[in-house]
């Protein structure tokens, strides 16, 4: 395998970008689509909501990020119940035509951690009603083979609570949620930069999901570009496979012919 | 129930509107200004196929809603409203 030939697949679609994003909490469209296309992702997540019947005319994100070219992952972020969840994919899937959905059933408004009785409910559904659920989730490597038997199609682990920028807070579980699926293993939420995303992918995940990191940086397009570079680095190093670890020192330079 | 004008009630996004009868859902949503390809319909909770939405006619007291993708990551969007109340 070389370097260049390294791509994922997730419910019969490949991708070469492993990195998701947000289309949330930007500055404007423009600058939204403008770090899109430094981060190279090929898939950004979105929101269904009501349109504004008081101003049809409001600048769309679809006249920004060309659905065509860029996949449209619509998420249930918001949603606190399997219902709501099931209710807006259901109505996602009408308005872009597609079964590939990112799935999040909060439990609680002040962690926004996920919740997992609801998200089990709902990816089963999902599962029968013919979609392809990425599911949010905690990083507990047992939900994440719950969540493999009633017909997820990913599974997306938080790195730290949404929006928080912690980094991965437990790359343990993490990497045991990898070992123990043969899904794709996407770390969603908890970034907060470069360094993060590439402990991510240095433990074996598939990709990364962010959007606050990205979006909240001083200067979001020159991050959604390092954050291209660390997803990038973090998955070479990953497959180069790093050294072992030792207690001592271990010199680089040959002792025979010291002078 | 159609009024003595012609008209019927109902309620789209949670606003009741009050519009001539015999309209389709494609009809009603080029009158709000909605382009019918990038929207989804949900009527009286159910899904409205796409495809039939310009033969599906809204009828006196039924509750419509009408989304579309808007920009969203892990978060609620600030000054979004949610589809469920």
């Amino acid at each position: 395998m070389t370097a260049h030939d390294d791509s994922w697949t997730v419910a019969g679609q490949t991708f070469r970008s492993r990195l998701i994003v947000g289309t949330g909490k930007y500055k404007d469209f423009a600058q939204n689509a403008a770090a899109v296309e430094a981060s190279g992702a090929e898939i950004v997540t979105v929101a269904v909501r009501r349109v504004n019947i008081a101003d049809p005319k409001a600048p769309m994100l679809t006249d920004f990020i060309d659905p065509k070219k860029i996949v449209y992952l619509p998420n249930t972020a918001g949603c606190y119940t399997g219902e709501e969840a099931i209710r807006t994919l259901r109505l996602a899937r009408e308005a872009g035509g597609w079964e590939l959905v990112k799935l999040e059933v909060l439990g609680e408004a002040k962690t926004l951690y996920p919740d997992m009785h609801e998200t089990l409910r709902a990816t089963e559904i999902l599962a029968k009603e013919g979609f392809k659920p990425m599911v949010y989730c905690v990083d507990d490597p047992i939900a994440a083979k719950r969540l493999e038997d009633v017909g997820a199609v990913a599974i997306m682990p938080l790195g730290a609570p949404i929006g928080s920028g912690l980094g991965i807070q437990n790359k343990v579980t993490i990497r045991l949620i990898v070992e123990g699926t043969s899904l794709p293993v996407l770390v969603d939420a908890g970034v907060g930069t470069a360094s993060d995303a590439a402990v991510a992918m240095e433990l074996g995940c598939t990709g990364v999901l962010m959007n606050t990191a990205i979006a909240e940086a001083k200067d979001p397009v020159m991050m959604a570009r390092a954050m291209k570079f660390a997803v990038e680095s973090g998955r070479l190093a990953y497959r180069a496979g790093r050294m072992g670890r030792r207690m001592y020192a271990d010199p680089s330079s040959p002792l025979a012919g010291l002078i | 129930m159609t009024n003595p004008d012609g008209t019927i009630q109902i309620r789209v996004n949670g606003e009741h509107r009050r519009i001539m009868a015999g309209m389709t859902i494609a009809t009603l949503a080029l009158e709000l200004g909605l382009e019918p390809t990038k929207i989804a319909v949900e009527r009286n909770l159910e899904v409205v196929p796409r495809s039939t939405l310009g033969q599906v006619r809204v009828e006196d007291g039924d509750d419509l809603e009408i989304v579309h993708f808007v920009g969203g990551g892990d978060h609620p969007v600030a000054g979004t409203v949610e589809i469920m109340q």
